[in-house]
């Protein structure tokens, strides 16, 4: 049973300047009085109070400001952070799209790429290189894979990034706003294939700002500012919150048609 | 503005804790399980340094060869040592520094230098260290070729017992009991992890230990008995020969000494006291459980302090 649960969860980040960072500093400033060695370090709270609990068949758009703390939300979902304050369990196997220019090294190959994440993601190396032609395919990349990735595109490395992990069968997909940068034919290739994972695999949580991509994947949303929970509900309600307009007021007749929502939407409210 | 949470909540927090020896041991455990990671990893970081060079991973040989060669040359003339018992020793000795060396060194950078991926892929910690010590025995391993040669040139005067320096003891030779560096050189890596874990993790919270380290290393390379032999320490001028014996400190309160005899000397052929083995297997033991009680208490804090 793939599931995310966190209690009261903070995350704060100590952010020690150079001379903080120092036993120096740590030893004289103990005249202070105070105990803990994090009393005299500034701190961001990046996440404050989080409850959430996330299950199977959930598909959850992140939404919010920059800085409001969706990316260090998903670091928490993926157990990469650990609460400072509060609790965290995640039961199931994750696989998280964060920012794409690091954990790939930029000197080796696509080939070698892929598959180091996919190690890093729990898979053995037969079952890497069983699924090797299959991403390439998928990707489209071709001849490319054998060239360093630096030679990429940022395109390409999304590209890369998506067929590995929708190759690996996870059952915790996180995805950070990065994927934007493929091409509408790609991204609706992607589409199909990242819909059916989260069919098959149960719990997808996606941070991205466009309403359509949002509304074609997922069903609810929580909304983040200044690292707290601001609302978590279903998709529309969220958007509309957030944005200040119901998301389907702005679509043309062919994207819903695509979305495969009906226009009584559309009547309702005729513009503003 | 009401949060319409659509689902019901688990009420009790699970017992598990972040820091607990349980998740220290797990983290330990999981670094092992993923152990095709960092042992693709670890190759990948050595064709990766030479990727564009003609001759490749052979400058790591050939470097060390170089080493090992002008070392021992200079070196049994200062001392007075036969050279060919004194090559070998040095070129053996200088291989088993070279593994200690990058171990520490780089173990205290092991975390800072993998931040990218602590950042961004979930995984035990350990796995960064696993790779980096992998990645030494690879080193290590290539540098073996140097022993080999300078075995097979050598073996002559060293498969039949025969002394360093004119007084020092006699050695018995080179016997089957070459295979014993195995098991010490099983050990010293075992050590290696936990040095690397416990000095990965304080460096990364503390920036100064990294190059604290860099700097008395050095010093420890000459404190150590590498280019020089620890039977010359009790060898007096003038007065009783116990007059020296206090001299045998020097070496002796030094760990690396202990842990660079218990590979070294199978490869030599000389005896090995068996103290080297009881010092070795207590620091094995002492350290783990440090490093363990560090992974407890900050292991969860590393991706912070990246």
């Amino acid at each position: 049973m793939v599931s995310i649960d966190v209690w009261n969860a903070s995350v704060d980040f100590p952010i020690f300047d150079a001379k903080s960072r120092s036993l120096k500093k740590l030893a004289l400033g103990k005249v202070g009085g105070k105990i803990g060695s994090e009393g005299r370090v500034p701190i961001i709270e990046a996440l404050h109070d989080i409850t959430l609990s996330l299950k199977d068949g959930d598909r959850v758009g992140l939404v919010g400001h920059n800085g409001a703390g969706k990316s260090t939300l998903l670091r928490l979902l993926a157990g990469i952070y650990e609460p400072t304050r509060g609790h965290s369990r995640i039961v199931g196997k994750v696989a998280p799209v964060f920012d794409l220019g690091v954990g790939m090294d930029p000197e080796i190959s696509g080939y070698e790429n892929i598959m180091i994440r996919g190690l890093f993601l729990g898979m053995t190396r037969k079952q890497m290189e069983a699924r090797v032609n299959d991403i390439a395919e998928f990707t489209e990349l071709g001849d490319y894979l054998q060239m360093p990735l630096r030679t990429y595109s940022t395109g390409m490395r999304v590209r890369l990034a998506l067929g590995v992990v929708t190759s690996i069968d996870p059952e915790i997909l996180l995805l950070d706003e990065g994927i934007g940068a493929v091409d509408a034919a790609f991204m609706a290739k992607a589409r199909d294939r990242l819909k059916d994972l989260v069919k098959r695999s149960g719990l997808l949580v996606f941070a991205n700002h466009s309403d359509e991509t949002l509304l074609d994947f997922c069903d609810s949303a929580i909304w983040m500012d200044e690292g707290r929970v601001k609302m978590h509900g279903g998709l529309r309600e969220v958007l509309t919150e957030y944005k200040g307009h119901d998301p389907f007021e702005r679509m043309s007749a062919e994207q819903l048609a695509r979305l495969g929502y009906t226009s009584p939407v559309l009547s309702g409210n005729g513009g503003e | 503005m009401q949060a319409t949470s659509t689902v019901d909540h688990p009420e009790a927090p699970p017992a598990v804790k972040s820091r607990s020896f349980k998740r220290a041991f797990g983290d330990v455990r999981e670094a092992w399980d993923h152990r095709e990671l960092w042992g693709h990893l670890g190759w990948q970081d050595i064709k990766q340094r030479y990727r564009r060079s003609v001759i490749g991973p052979l400058w790591i040989t050939i470097s060390m060869g170089t080493t090992a060669l002008a070392l021992g040359l200079l070196y049994s003339v200062l001392l007075g040592a036969e050279l060919p018992a004194f090559l070998p020793y040095i070129t053996a000795g200088f291989i088993v520094w070279n593994f200690i060396l990058g171990c520490v060194t780089e173990g205290t950078d092991v975390f800072i230098a993998n931040e990218g991926l602590i950042k961004h892929l979930p995984a035990p910690i350990t796995v960064h260290v696993m790779r980096m010590v992998w990645r030494q025995v690879l080193f290590l391993l290539h540098n073996l070729v140097i022993y080999v040669i300078v075995m097979m040139i050598f073996f002559g005067t060293l498969s039949e017992p025969y002394r360093m320096t004119q007084d020092g003891p006699l050695q018995p030779g080179l016997s089957w009991t070459v295979a014993l560096a195995i098991p010490g050189f099983i050990l010293l890596a075992i050590n290696a992890v936990w040095v690397s874990l416990l000095f990965g993790v304080i460096s990364t919270r503390f920036r100064d230990i990294p190059p604290v380290v860099n700097s008395f290393i050095n010093l420890v390379f000459f404190m150590t008995p590498i280019v020089w032999d620890a039977s010359i320490l009790t060898k007096v001028t003038k007065g009783s020969p116990e007059d020296g014996a206090w001299r045998m400190w020097i070496a002796e309160l030094n760990p690396v000494y202990h842990f660079v005899e218990i590979v070294r000397a199978p490869l030599l052929g000389h005896t090995v006291d068996w103290h080297h083995w009881a010092v070795v297997g207590g620091f094995t033991v002492v350290g783990w459980l440090l490093a363990l009680v560090i992974l407890r208490n900050y292991r969860a804090r590393v991706s912070y302090w990246v």
